[in-house]
């Protein structure tokens, strides 16, 4: 385990000790629970509608697929006219994109941020290298199938994915969610040592908390 | 080029020159001179910048190749060092207080290759691999698809053709 996580006595700056054990004083390790829908399904439609309209991405890029982001960020292709907007930290979004190949080293990145986002979340899959490897399918060190790790809702296949793609990418989650199909962070919580388990056989180094938010 | 490398033969025990363009060359050097010749070069004939600091791994040869590249700026011209270590238990000496960004080669070279850098800054912690478990994955012995294989789950379903026959089946079928 790294230093910076272990247990240890601190000395404050008005030079009072302290201890501090950083996995728990830091991390709320209660593993995820199942959100239950609305007491009623149409308020839940209602409610699945207003998601729908509101994707806001983690402007996460884990590979070379994140290139392809920037130009739905700007005017050519606009995505915000979608209501498809990128926001900087994991708190404010509900969509994680991986964007590309994913080496083990980012994975454990990726998830970190996953759980740190607030339900209901979704994950998209970007590109060939999310779906099967694709180029890097003998590498050492990138995942080969991303819905192993992460609880993946679509995929948009290519390499990479043109913007027109991700913007129809972006149209058919919108219908997933709109179905009540976009039920990622519960399938995460209801399989979740399942989903572990696969995280640490690839993530040989686990120096953090199981479940982190 | 020849000019240089017959001054550096009275001084040094040189391998072959090989020169590749006019003003990039290569030569190999026994692991011991090296240290000398880098301070010479550098201090002397006014090869200044380390380009970069590599390695091949001849694993038929059972050697590794150190190539130390350097460049005159004025002169316009490059010298690559060429250094064979055994490849059991490889070890080569530290360049890092010569030009302090060596250290971070030698870094990635003690990660990817396994040669080691006694006394080099920061040369045991991890570079860019976290918690690699195998030996290290740039020696031509790792077998990086067997370790694909091994460690990560694979979609069922995909398959690979052969370009050539593939073309051939599909724009003749049946033909020869």
């Amino acid at each position: 385990m790294k230093e910076e996580l272990q247990k240890r006595v601190i000395k404050g700056p008005d030079g009072v000790e302290f201890e501090v054990e950083p996995l728990r004083d830091y991390y709320c390790e209660a593993p995820p629970t199942v959100m239950p829908g609305a007491y009623i399904q149409i308020v839940e439609d209602l409610f699945n509608w207003a998601r729908a309209e509101s994707i806001w991405i983690l402007g996460f890029g884990t590979g070379c697929g994140a290139i392809e982001m920037r130009p739905l960020m700007t005017p050519r292709f606009d995505a915000y006219r979608y209501g498809v907007q990128w926001r900087p930290t994991p708190r404010q979004a509900n969509l994680l994109m991986i964007s590309g190949y994913l080496s083990t080293k980012t994975l454990k990145r990726a998830i970190r941020s996953y759980e740190q986002m607030q339900s209901p979340k979704y994950v998209v899959g970007l590109g060939s290298c999310t779906i099967n490897g694709g180029m890097y399918w003998d590498s050492y060190n990138t995942i080969k199938r991303l819905d192993d790790y992460l609880p993946v809702d679509l995929y948009i296949a290519g390499c990479m994915p043109r913007p027109e793609a991700l913007l129809a990418g972006f149209q058919d989650m919108k219908k997933l969610i709109r179905a009540g199909k976009g039920e990622g962070a519960n399938r995460y919580a209801e399989n979740f040592d399942w989903y572990k388990a696969n995280q640490k056989r690839v993530i040989h180094d686990w120096d953090m908390p199981d479940y982190s938010w | 080029m020849r000019e240089l490398y017959s001054q550096l033969k009275q001084l040094f025990p040189l391998g072959e020159l090989t020169e590749q363009r006019q003003d990039l060359a290569f030569v190999t050097v026994p692991q011991e001179h090296l240290r000398s010749l880098l301070l010479h070069l550098r201090d002397r004939e006014g090869f200044t910048h380390l380009v970069l600091l590599t390695a091949v791994d001849w694993l038929e040869d059972n050697i590794f190749q150190l190539t130390y590249l350097l460049t005159n700026r004025e002169q316009q011209r490059t010298l690559g060092l060429r250094v064979m270590l055994p490849r059991d238990a490889a070890t080569m000496q530290s360049i890092h207080d010569i030009w302090p960004t060596a250290a971070t080669y030698q870094r990635e070279l003690r990660e990817m290759f396994g040669i080691a850098f006694p006394d080099s800054p920061r040369v045991d912690e991890e570079f860019i691999l976290e918690g690699w478990i195998d030996i290290p994955p740039y020696r031509r012995d790792f077998d990086t698809l067997k370790y694909a294989e091994e460690n990560y789950s694979q979609r069922p379903g995909r398959v690979t053709h052969d370009p050539a026959e593939h073309m051939k089946q599909k724009l003749y079928p049946g033909g020869t």
